[in-house]
């Protein structure tokens, strides 16, 4: 860390090299220009800002300045009751409302101690992995325009499209379903809908393939992302970080196989993690390459769980749904692995009311986000830009 | 002959108009600069066209559909709109620099039109050096983008500016040398005469990029070099949305905003017709005559010329917008890297093996 603090002085680039600081290039200390990129800047990805001291091209300290989508998630959970909260954390990652609606569940039944009917579970298995491949589509196809690549986005927000018309088809809504109830889900999904996912995935194998060989193979794509904003994993670790981040640096760390929940136990799927070969690990281009691994991941697990579904015979999506939620007192920790990383959620029940006595987040994009100052030392603006790209923010749920 | 045919229309021109004190045949300068001005107006606007029918058919989406058929007149409203947009000067700006920027900009690319025989009898200024000319234009416009980017007084705006001066010291001197291979192969720095020796029977194997077994190399480091020097991507570092907003142009509105445009359209055609005329035989034929098909001589005269060099730029423009749409960007670093370290040295062996080429071959 002193040497970062050091490299703050002046314009100087530096890189990591393992768990050393590597200065890239010295210059002449000139004056400092402050730089606000944010609020309303296209590759902060929402409403960030980072208030950033340059030198030159050189950034010499960034400091992320959040709030600007601050909605009171935890005060109004307080006031709401517990079923209802559901279409609130749709709102936190609006853009895997599934993966969050899914934490939250597994938290109020951890609370509730039910036990739930098997095909939720598949399906909501099912929603989450799609609306997973449907984030991280927007994640690389960002991440494209961010470094100046734009066909890769359409293309990407082409296959995305498929995936929210069979999300809407499931639960009415493209983005904010309210679909994964606690102790159930709002519907079951229509007849035909297994056969669709499938026709989906068919299609869709062939098209990651052609994203991987537009962006991920291009050369000058692995120029922009190769060694830049290097995260050693013990330093991934201290921050927190969690999914595709924590991936990046190596460390295999997934909750579906790590805190197993639901039905990932009887899954077969891998976790990737860069090897080093093809980036250097903990670089922007390994957080990059987990995500586009984990869609292939997703697809599997999507597979089997259609094979393995129980038959929607005398199925009532909603059978396990309490009346009323109204938890004994205490205190849980329910979590998930969202497309970003561990989503949370702390709840605590005084016993008496239908509505939580607190409800914190543990937001996956918040923690990542985190290391912003730390990455963004002795880096040029471009590269700036690839780091905030590869931590992939979503300010709904940074702010939350 | 087409040099007679130019030479008549100098003379028509001289009669009309007679010489100005200057000793400039002022009616040709008349006559040749209103199609010009027309040239690069359509280039900006069937470019600017071509841009989004061709990005929407790689992007699997349709592109402007409204306006006329298939909306092919979506440019000319866009360009009313431009028109009646408030013409914004930020109080803090350098308000001289400012509003001269664009005008510097377009004026560097248009001049270098002046050069460029469009067909054998039409060239706006038939100069011995016009491919010099060419070259030391087309910096000015480098002058436009730091005045704009100085003058709007915007941090984005000064990166822009500041990243474009360095790329123009980086992307010079390769795209300079390799011109010098294809005026070296002519003998001479005379646009329509670099175009004439590359006519014959047999088409396009006339062609310089065909004529020496080294020219793909200056022909390559040229289109390369090109694409830095319009700020298309994967250079377009001094714009850079993703990264400085808009670059050196994020304050302008209006009108400002769409002679920015088109400077960066015409320079697109314009590196086109040069890339086209030093290597590709610019207004001729590509067709070779075949027996007693004589294709080449069918598809040559002053109307086919002005056909196919404009099918020729067209072609680079299609090749700087496929490559725009399909590749990222690179950082200012890697594009210095790149045209000092990678290109600069080929540019150095090609001049070399072309002048041995030149000298000791044929």
């Amino acid at each position: 860390m002193q040497e970062l603090e050091r490299a703050g002085m002046g314009s100087v680039r530096v890189t990591r090299k393992g768990n050393n600081v590597v200065v890239l290039e010295k210059d002449l200390v000139t004056e400092q220009m402050v730089l606000a990129m944010g609020p309303q800047h296209p590759s902060t990805h929402g409403v960030l800002k980072l208030e950033c001291l340059t030198d030159g091209e050189v950034v010499t300290h960034a400091e992320p300045y959040l709030g600007y989508l601050h909605r009171c998630f935890e005060k109004c959970c307080e006031n709401v009751d517990y079923p209802a909260i559901v279409p609130y954390t749709d709102r936190l990652d609006y853009l895997a409302g599934m993966n969050s609606e899914f934490a939250y569940a597994i938290a109020v039944e951890k609370l509730l101690d039910i036990e739930i009917p098997r095909r939720v579970e598949f399906i909501r298995v099912i929603t989450a992995e799609l609306n997973r491949i449907a984030s991280h589509l927007v994640a690389i196809g960002t991440y494209g325009i961010d470094l100046g690549a734009f066909t890769p986005f359409l293309f990407c927000f082409r296959d995305r499209e498929i995936i929210l018309s069979l999300l809407e088809w499931a639960s009415g809504a493209r983005m904010l379903y309210n679909y994964i109830w606690v102790g159930g889900l709002a519907y079951d999904v229509p007849a035909d809908f297994n056969k669709r996912v499938k026709e989906f995935v068919d299609y869709f194998r062939p098209k990651a393939v052609e994203l991987y060989k537009l962006l991920t193979e291009n050369e000058i794509f692995v120029k922009r992302t190769r060694g830049i904003g290097i995260m050693p994993a013990d330093v991934a670790i201290n921050y927190g970080w969690s999914g595709p981040m924590l991936r990046g640096s190596g460390v295999k760390w997934d909750l579906r196989r790590n805190d197993p929940y639901s039905v990932y136990p009887e899954l077969d799927f891998a976790v990737p993690v860069p090897d080093g070969k093809a980036s250097d690990i903990g670089d922007c281009l390994s957080r990059h390459l987990v995500r586009a691994l984990e869609m292939e991941e997703s697809l599997k697990i999507i597979e089997q769980c259609i094979d393995k579904m129980p038959s929607s015979e005398g199925f009532n999506p909603r059978s396990a749904v309490p009346k009323r939620v109204r938890p004994k007192a205490g205190e849980v920790y329910g979590r998930a692995e969202n497309p970003r990383g561990e989503l949370g959620f702390y709840i605590q029940s005084d016993g008496k009311s239908t509505k939580p006595l607190r409800c914190k987040a543990r937001s996956s994009c918040f923690v990542n986000l985190s290391a912003m100052k730390d990455l963004s030392k002795g880096q040029l603006i471009p590269d700036l830009v690839a780091i905030i790209g590869s931590i992939d923010i979503v300010l709904g749920e940074v702010d939350r | 002959m087409p040099l007679l045919m130019g030479n008549s229309l100098n003379a028509w021109s001289e009669a009309l108009v007679g010489f100005n004190p200057m000793g400039l045949p002022l009616g040709l300068v008349i006559l040749a600069a209103i199609p010009l001005v027309f040239i690069a107006l359509y280039s900006l606007t069937y470019g600017v066209y071509g841009e989004r029918k061709i990005s929407a058919f790689m992007q699997d989406r349709l592109g402007p559909m409204e306006v006329g058929t298939w909306g092919i007149l979506q440019t000319i409203a866009d360009i009313l709109k431009l028109l009646q947009k408030e013409d914004i000067v930020p109080t803090s700006a350098d308000k001289f620099l400012f509003v001269i920027g664009p005008g510097v900009l377009f004026v560097g690319s248009f001049l270098a039109y002046a050069v460029l025989p469009f067909s054998s009898s039409f060239i706006g200024a038939s100069l011995n050096v016009g491919l010099f000319f060419a070259i030391g234009i087309v910096a000015i416009e480098v002058v436009g983008i730091l005045a704009a980017g100085w003058g709007s007084n915007n941090k984005w705006s000064l990166y822009g500016a500041v990243r474009s001066v360095a790329q123009i010291v980086s992307y010079e001197i390769p795209a300079a040398i390799a011109l010098l291979c294809g005026a070296m192969m002519a003998g001479t720095l005379d646009m329509q005469k670099i175009t004439m020796l590359q006519s014959g029977s047999y088409g396009f194997a006339h062609f310089y990029l065909f004529q020496s077994p080294i020219a793909w190399l200056p022909f390559l480091i040229y289109f390369i070099a090109s694409l830095a020097e319009v700020n298309r991507a994967p250079f377009d570092i001094p714009e850079a949305e993703s990264e400085l907003v808009a670059g050196y142009f994020t304050e302008y509105t209006g009108m400002k905003f769409a002679v920015i445009f088109l400077a960066e359209y015409g320079s697109m055609f314009m590196v086109s017709a040069i890339i086209s005329i030093v290597f590709l035989g610019g207004w001729n034929s590509p067709l070779p005559d075949i027996g007693s098909f004589a294709l080449n001589a069918w598809t040559n005269g002053p109307v086919w010329g002005v056909f196919w060099i404009i099918m020729k730029g067209f072609f680079f423009i299609f090749v700087q917008m496929w490559l725009r749409w399909t590749l990222p960007r690179l950082r200012v670093d890697q594009l210095m890297y790149l045209c000092w370290k990678v290109l600069t040295p080929f540019a150095f062996i090609s001049f070399v093996l072309t002048a041995i080429w030149v000298i000791y071959v044929p």
